[in-house]
């Protein structure tokens, strides 16, 4: 386990991937996650919770909050899965990816005390007819294809992607804190994020 | 409605990231329910969102917390009022606007600026401001300039700038490079929903002397 205080070393965030041995593949934990919808197993929901949470609360505390206000949020956040789940579609997104907007939005409410303005999390499963993102078929090799990609992202496109999504600092605050205009930022947000999307559709190679 | 002015890919980037102030992600949020492209980039952002969760350095987390949550799935929860009114049924106003002004645009406290432009303000933190604004048709708006980034939804009418024109639906999404004066060329009332980071500069000398008058 790391514990780390927030806006440390920027790589160090996505460095531990390599350690694990054998996990569930996520394209499982997406499959889990529907299921618990139905089956209300507590065993699966704790299998959920042991794989996630500590996540969870590793991007609260980047994010800067206290450990203790990343311990609250975490069990929000996990609650909010159990109670939710009916509203999880897999064919639209990986476990992961509903999970972190489920994360993202208890912080960013917590720290704002006004609700983040969202397009429509509720309704994940009302739209019928709309492709899905992605094949999500090779979701674990997804998240380590991605993982790869930050690694391999110039240094100074890597710190816009960690200041702004694991830090959540706005163009204008990173522009100030590197001393740089706001076009670069927003150009090195561009770039970078045009690499870890290629490499999420696994064609980063090509 | 046919969309030709999209998002940066560095806004919504940050959107996805929760790294937008309240009063952009509201912009943001709200052009993504009226466009079907950006509606889908943004699904990918947010895969890429659940790919650095999934790589993120773990905090731990206790068995004695895991207890703690499982004593609560049962608890019976109100479940959360939908703020959604009829504005669903009134495609003008998208639904994450719909809980700061409700589901009309007429029925708002409309402040005149000068002729043919009229504010209404909606709460916003930080230095920047959020508003709505209503221009008459051949009206434009004061030439200006921005410190920091400018989001402008269009949700009724069309205007047209140094940039291009905008109609219902666009966004301009644009940078501190740019100075412009966008020009209502509908024939009826514009109305868009406006954020940016920081005050606007006003390039021109009246727009300087209007501007703390008006407070705009």
């Amino acid at each position: 386990m790391q514990d780390q205080p927030p806006g440390d070393e920027a790589l160090s965030v996505v460095a531990l991937r390599a350690e694990k041995t054998s996990e569930t593949p996520a394209k499982d934990w997406s499959a889990m996650l529907a299921e618990l919808a139905i089956s209300r197993d507590r065993q699966l929901f704790i299998r959920l919770f042991r794989h996630f949470s500590p996540r969870i609360k590793g991007y609260i505390m980047k994010l800067g909050l206290t450990e203790a206000t990343a311990e609250e949020l975490t069990q929000e956040a996990m609650l909010s899965v159990w109670r939710k789940t009916h509203l999880y579609d897999p064919s639209k997104a990986a476990a992961s990816t509903w999970i972190y907007t489920l994360a993202r939005n208890l912080s960013i409410d917590w720290m704002r005390k006004q609700k983040y303005p969202e397009y429509d999390l509720d309704s994940w499963h009302e739209e019928a007819g709309e492709p899905a993102v992605l094949e999500l078929a090779e979701q674990a090799v997804m998240s380590d294809q991605v993982a790869m990609a930050i690694r391999q992202l110039p240094d100074n496109q890597a710190q816009v992607i960690i200041m702004s999504f694991y830090e959540g600092r706005s163009h204008s605050e990173i522009a100030d804190r590197l001393s740089i205009p706001l076009g670069s930022v927003k150009s090195r947000i561009r770039l970078a994020s045009e690499k870890l999307k290629q490499a999420l559709r696994g064609n980063h190679d090509h | 409605m046919t969309i030709n002015h999209h998002l940066d890919e560095a806004t919504l980037f940050s959107y996805v990231a929760g790294a937008l102030a309240q009063g952009p992600a509201l912009v943001v949020a709200s052009h993504l329910t009226m466009c079907d492209r950006c509606r889908r980039r943004c699904r990918e952002l947010e895969a890429v969102g659940g790919a650095l969760l999934e790589n993120t350095a773990l905090a731990a987390v206790s068995d004695s917390t895991l207890a703690s949550v499982l004593d609560r799935l049962d608890q019976n929860v109100i479940p959360e009022a939908v703020a959604r009114p009829a504005s669903v049924a009134n495609s003008e106003i998208p639904a994450p606007l719909a809980s700061y002004v409700g589901d009309s645009l007429e029925d708002l406290s409309w402040k005149k600026l000068v002729p043919g432009v009229w504010v209404h303000d909606l709460p916003s933190q930080g230095k920047g401001m959020t508003r709505l604004l209503r221009v008459a048709p051949g009206k434009a708006a004061l030439p200006h300039s921005h410190r920091g980034s400018e989001l402008t939804l269009l949700l009724r009418g069309s205007y047209s700038d140094e940039v291009g024109r905008f109609s219902t639906g666009d966004i301009a999404d644009l940078d501190d490079q740019i100075t412009h004066q966008p020009l209502v060329d509908s024939d009826h009332d514009c109305i868009c929903l406006i954020a940016t980071e920081y005050p606007l500069r006003y390039t021109t000398l009246f727009g300087k002397i209007a501007q703390p008058l008006f407070g705009f």
